[in-house]
C-alpha cells in the first residue's frame, strides 16, 4: 500500500522524455555475460517463491474444506465439491453481503474513476499548455498533495464530512477518491512532453476554440494517459480501506475491502467469540480471491502496457 | 467552429482580444473542477483539522493542550516507537532488496526471463490493502501456512506466537514489501536501463567486476530514484493503519488496536469521542507528510519540468 501507484510517475516520465529513442536499447540485453555464478539465479528464484507462493496458496485454499486446509498438503488442490460448498456458504453469508460489497466497490471505484478522468485530464492539459494566473501555485499544490499519502487526510475528512452531515453517503468516499492529484500530475507531464505546442497553435489559428483544441487535438492523442490514470485510480480506489472504514457505518454500504474485515471477525479461529454466523477459513480465502479478481483482471489486461510498455520502456540511447 | 468563414474570422479576432485581456480564461475553465476538489478534499480538511487541533469541544482556543494531551497519553510514545521501528525495517528492506534485485534482473542476459520475473514480482501489487493482509494472516499461521515447516523450524507453533508484539514491525515490513516491492523493482529496472550502455561497457573493459560496476556507477546514477522511493515509502509508512488494524482483529488481543499513530487518532475520534485530540495527531501526521513532500519538491530535480 505505501507505494500506491506512485512508481508510475517516475518511469512514465522517463519514458515520455526519451520516447523517440525507445527502440534503440534493444540490443543491449544481448551482451554476453561472463560470470556463471549460480547465486544470482538462486536469489531471483527465491524471490519468485516469496512473491508468488502466497497467491498460489490462496487460489488453492479456496478449493478446500477447513479440515483439508489444516491437514492436507498446503499446495494441493482440494476438490470442486469443496469449492462449490465454500461458494455456497460465502454467498449465503448475511444474505447477499459478499456480492453487495463487490457491487459497492465496483460502483464507488467506477464513479470515482469517471470523475477523476473528467477532472484530471483537462486540468493536466491546462497546466501544461495554457498560461493562467495561479498556474504555478496550483502546480506546486498538486505536487505537494500528490506526495502526501492519502491516509493523512482520513480523520480530517471525517471531521469535515461529519460537519456537513454526509457521513454514510456514498459521495463521502467517491468524491475524495475522485480528487486525484497524481492523475493531474501524470496528465501534466504527458501533455508537456508529448504534445507539440505548434499543433495547438495551428488549431487555434484555424479558429478552433480552446475547448475545441482540447477535444479535437489533445484528447485523441491522450489515450495512453487516460488509460494510465484510469488504471492507477481504479486500483487505488478499489484497494482503499481506511477511508470507507471511517465514512460508511452500515454493512450494506461497505466496499469489499472493508467487508473482508467484517468476514474476518466471524472466523472462529481468529475470533473465538463468534456465534452462529461462523465463517470458515477457506470461505475467507475465497472471499479474498473474489475481492482481488477485478484488480487482477485489470492487471493482466494492462500487463504488457504497464510492465513492458510503460515501465520497462525507459530506455535511452 | 461551425460558423461561416466570415464570422469565424471575427470570432477569432474577438477571441484574440479576450485572450490578451484575460489570458487565463480557458486555463481557468479547464482547471476549475480540479480546483474545487482540491479545495474541498485537500485544503478544507487540512484547515479543519488544524482548527480542531487548537480548540476544545466548545470551540475555545486551547493552544497546544490537545497536542500535549495526545503526547502524554500512555499509548502515544509506544505508537511513535512502533511506527519508527517499522519505518527502519521497511526502508532498509526496500533500499537493499529492491536495488539488489533490480541490479540482478538487469544483469540477466535473457530479456524474456527478466520481463517474466518482473511481472511475477509485480503480482502481489494487486493485493494491496486488506486482501494482502488476509493472505498473510494465513501465511503466518503455522496451522495452515504453506511455509509452516519454516515457521515451526523457527520455533513458532501457533499464530499467537508468530504475531507476538515484538515481531510486528518485521511482519508489517514483510507484508508491505510483498505488495509494494514489485512496482519499485520495475521502476528501478527502468532507471538502470537509462544508464548509457557505453558507460557500463567502459567499466567492464576497464576490468570492473559486477559489484564494482554496481557500487561505483549504477547505484550513484540511479540515486535520485532511490531517494524518491525512500521519501514516498517514508511518507506512506507513517500512515500505517490497515495492517495493524486487521492483525489486531485476528490475533485475539495479542496485537493491540492502538499500535500505530493513525490507529490512535482513529481511537481518539471514535472510541473516546475526542475529535480534538484525534485532530492533533492527524495534524502531526499531516506535518510529516507535508514536510517530506515540500522537501522533495524543493530539493530534488524531479519536478524541474516547469
Amino acid at each position: 500500500m505505501p507505494t500506491e501507484g506512485h512508481p508510475g510517475v517516475s518511469s512514465f516520465r522517463t519514458r515520455t522524455a526519451v520516447l523517440p529513442a525507445a527502440g534503440s536499447g534493444r540490443l543491449r540485453g544481448a551482451a554476453p555475460r561472463r560470470s556463471r555464478n549460480p547465486l544470482p539465479a538462486l536469489v531471483l528464484g527465491l524471490f519468485v517463491v516469496f512473491f508468488v507462493l502466497p497467491v498460489l496458496w490462496l487460489v488453492l485454499a479456496a478449493t478446500k474444506t477447513d479440515d483439508q486446509l489444516v491437514h492436507g498438503d498446503p499446495l494441493s488442490f482440494g476438490s470442486w465439491h469443496a469449492l462449490r460448498a465454500n461458494w455456497d456458504a460465502l454467498t449465503s453469508y448475511q444474505g447477499d453481503a459478499m456480492f453487495q460489497w463487490l457491487r459497492n466497490s465496483a460502483l464507488y471505484s467506477f464513479l470515482a474513476l469517471v470523475i477523476t478522468l473528467a477532472v484530471a485530464i483537462p486540468a493536466g492539459y491546462a497546466l501544461a499548455m495554457t498560461e493562467f494566473r495561479g498556474r504555478r501555485m496550483l502546480l506546486i499544490a498538486t505536487l505537494v498533495v500528490m506526495l502526501m499519502p492519502n491516509a493523512t487526510l482520513v480523520v480530517p475528512l471525517f471531521l469535515e464530512v461529519n460537519a456537513v452531515h454526509l457521513i454514510g453517503s456514498m459521495w463521502s468516499i467517491i468524491l475524495p477518491y475522485a480528487f486525484y492529484p497524481f492523475g493531474v500530475y501524470l496528465a501534466y507531464i504527458y501533455f508537456s512532453t508529448a504534445l507539440p505546442r505548434e499543433l495547438l497553435e495551428a488549431a487555434r489559428l484555424d479558429g478552433c476554440s480552446e475547448f475545441g483544441v482540447f477535444r479535437r487535438v489533445a484528447l485523441p492523442l491522450a489515450a495512453p494517459i487516460v488509460a494510465l490514470v484510469g488504471f492507477f485510480s481504479f486500483v487505488a480506489n478499489w484497494t482503499n480501506y481506511f477511508l470507507p472504514y471511517v465514512m460508511l457505518p452500515q454493512s450494506s454500504q461497505l466496499p469489499v475491502q472493508v467487508g473482508l474485515g467484517t468476514l474476518l471477525d466471524d472466523v472462529p479461529q481468529f475470533n473465538p467469540t463468534v456465534g452462529d454466523l461462523a465463517v470458515q477459513r477457506p470461505e475467507l480465502a475465497l472471499a479474498t480471491l473474489l475481492a482481488i479478481t477485478p484488480v487482477l483482471i485489470v492487471f493482466l489486461f494492462s500487463q504488457r502496457f504497464l510492465v513492458t510498455g510503460m515501465l520497462a520502456g525507459a530506455t535511452k540511447s | 467552429m461551425s460558423t461561416s468563414s466570415a464570422t469565424t474570422g471575427r470570432t477569432t479576432a474577438r477571441r484574440g482580444t479576450l485572450r490578451a485581456l484575460w489570458p487565463g480564461r480557458a486555463g481557468h475553465g479547464f482547471v476549475a473542477a480540479y480546483v474545487v476538489l482540491l479545495i474541498a478534499f485537500g485544503v478544507v480538511p487540512t484547515c479543519y483539522a488544524v482548527y480542531f487541533a487548537f480548540t476544545d469541544g466548545n470551540a475555545r482556543f486551547t493552544g497546544l493542550s490537545n497536542f500535549s494531551r495526545a503526547a502524554s497519553d500512555f499509548r502515544f510514545v509506544p505508537a511513535v516507537e512502533h511506527v519508527a521501528l517499522y519505518l527502519v525495517f521497511w526502508l532498509a528492506a526496500l533500499v537493499v532488496l529492491v536495488v539488489g534485485l533490480s541490479l540482478l534482473l538487469h544483469r540477466l542476459s535473457a530479456r524474456g526471463v527478466s520481463k517474466a520475473l518482473r511481472f511475477l514480482y509485480y503480482i502481489p501489487g494487486a493485493l494491496a490493502g486488506a486482501a494482502g493482509v488476509m493472505v498473510w494472516l494465513f501465511v503466518l499461521d503455522p496451522s495452515v501456512s504453506p511455509v509452516s515447516f519454516l515457521l515451526r523450524e523457527m520455533g513458532f507453533d501457533t499464530f499467537g506466537q508468530v504475531v507476538a508484539p515484538g515481531h510486528l514491525p518485521l511482519l508489517f515490513t514483510l507484508i508491505a514489501f510483498w505488495t509494494g516491492a514489485g512496482g519499485w523493482i520495475v521502476v528501478m529496472h527502468g532507471a538502470l536501463n537509462n544508464i548509457p550502455h557505453e558507460v557500463i561497457e567502459a567499466a567492464r573493459i576497464d576490468g570492473a567486476s559486477a559489484w564494482q560496476t554496481a557500487r561505483r556507477i549504477q547505484i550513484p546514477m540511479v540515486r535520485k530514484w532511490i531517494v524518491y522511493m525512500v521519501i514516498l515509502a517514508f511518507a506512506g509508512g507513517t500512515q500505517l493503519f490497515v495492517e495493524p488494524q486487521l492483525l489486531a482483529q485476528a490475533s485475539v488481543g495479542v496485537a493491540g488496536r492502538d499500535y500505530s499513530l493513525n490507529q490512535l487518532s482513529y481511537d481518539f475520534a471514535f472510541q473516546n469521542n475526542d475529535v480534538n485530540t484525534a485532530a492533533a495527531i492527524s495534524v502531526e501526521l499531516l506535518l510529516v507528510g507535508l514536510v517530506v513532500a515540500a522537501l522533495f519538491v524543493a530539493r530534488s530535480g524531479f519536478f524541474d519540468a516547469d
